[in-house]
């Protein structure tokens, strides 16, 4: 059972390095860029949309093509989100969608 | 704005530390979910719980390492899983850069090393704290740390316990995901302009994922919502910030 627990496949190493290696380009990337480029009027108003447009690129799928208990959920979580402290919108958004699932499949 | 430098040099330290890890802990109960799927998956496809926990620490991008057991089997594809995770893990270019210029006092080994751990949701948080003023090394490694610490204790307990859990849908909780990250979103809120920004992106991302595989569509949303808002730019502003502070910061 120990070995088990901690055996380490070669080949699953050499794969596991290389997808980090990757993984920390892409994020050292914008480092190196910015030491070249100095963003200013347009294009950093354009930079400033990267963190909410990626956020929401990154959950649109699942937030709005998936169901309708999956969108109205997403719903009401975005309007929780203004009004309550985090971890209560997030709860609210779970369990509605939870209850929502549950009453589509019953009717 | 003006006043960004001097706060965050005297609230380095001890403090900024500790309100990272507060900032952060809500997110503990959405990463532990996840991270339990993840090591039940990885436990699926034959993955050793310490693997499970280097693939963690060294990748350590949650979107990515869901994708790479999707490509998962037997003689594995290194090179397809690869390059499959450099694309999903693109949108990091993005975010570097955006977040690269909020850096209060880092020194380059700070930036290099710190980067390591540039998760979602670390850069989502640095994003928030750069609303109000600098984000200070010892913030962003409160925050970064606190996942860390929970993304792989979760992974590996979920390798380890797998089967017993069984389908976490049934409780919503592939759900908390995509909570989280609306109330993220909804936490850039800045007005109209924040609304036609965040409908490119979305209805692009959408249309991306419906018609192209792979994870294009995280690129193609974020560059309709970066357009939307190049398009929006007014170059006479109505701003309370003046040009010269801005500048100074």
């Amino acid at each position: 059972m120990m070995s088990e627990v901690f055996a380490v496949d070669p080949l699953v190493l050499f794969t596991i390095l290389v997808m980090a290696a990757g993984t920390y380009l892409t994020r050292i990337a914008g480092l190196v860029l910015t030491k070249f480029v100095t963003f200013s009027g347009r294009t950093e108003a354009a930079l400033q949309a990267v963190p909410p447009a990626i956020l929401m690129s990154v959950v649109a799928p699942t937030a709005f093509a998936t169901g309708i208990a999956e969108t109205a959920a997403t719903a009401i979580t975005a309007i929780a989100a203004l009004r309550l402290p985090m971890l209560a919108a997030m709860t609210l958004g779970v369990v509605s969608v939870v209850v929502l699932r549950l009453a589509l499949t019953v009717i | 704005m003006k006043s960004n430098q001097n706060k965050s040099a005297v609230n380095a330290g001890p403090n900024e530390f500790f309100l990272g890890v507060t900032t952060f802990f809500p997110l503990i109960f959405a990463a532990t979910p996840i991270g339990l799927l993840f090591g039940a998956l990885a436990a699926q496809k034959g993955m050793s719980p310490l693997e499970v926990l280097l693939m963690g620490s060294f990748v350590f991008a949650g979107g990515s390492q869901f994708l790479a057991l999707d490509l998962w089997s037997d003689p594995l594809p290194w090179l397809t899983i690869a390059f499959s995770t450099f694309l999903i893990n693109l949108r990091h270019v993005l975010m570097s850069a955006s977040l690269a210029p909020k850096l209060g006092h880092w020194t380059p080994l700070q930036k290099y090393l710190g980067f390591f751990i540039l998760a979602d949701e670390v850069w989502a948080l640095s994003e928030q704290r750069a609303m109000k003023q600098h984000t200070t090394f010892s913030f962003y490694l409160g925050v970064g740390l606190t996942l860390f610490v929970t993304w792989q204790a979760a992974s590996v307990a979920g390798s380890l316990i797998g089967a017993v859990m069984g389908d976490p849908s049934r409780y919503g909780l592939d759900f908390a995901f995509t909570a989280l990250f609306i109330c993220l979103v909804m936490g850039f809120w800045q007005g109209r302009k924040t609304g036609v920004v965040l409908a490119a992106s979305g209805l692009a991302a959408v249309l991306t994922h419906k018609f192209v595989p792979g994870a294009w569509y995280i690129i193609a949303g974020a560059i309709a919502g970066v357009i939307a808002a190049a398009i929006q730019y007014d170059d006479n502003p109505n701003r309370l910030q003046k040009p010269a502070e801005a500048l100074q910061s």
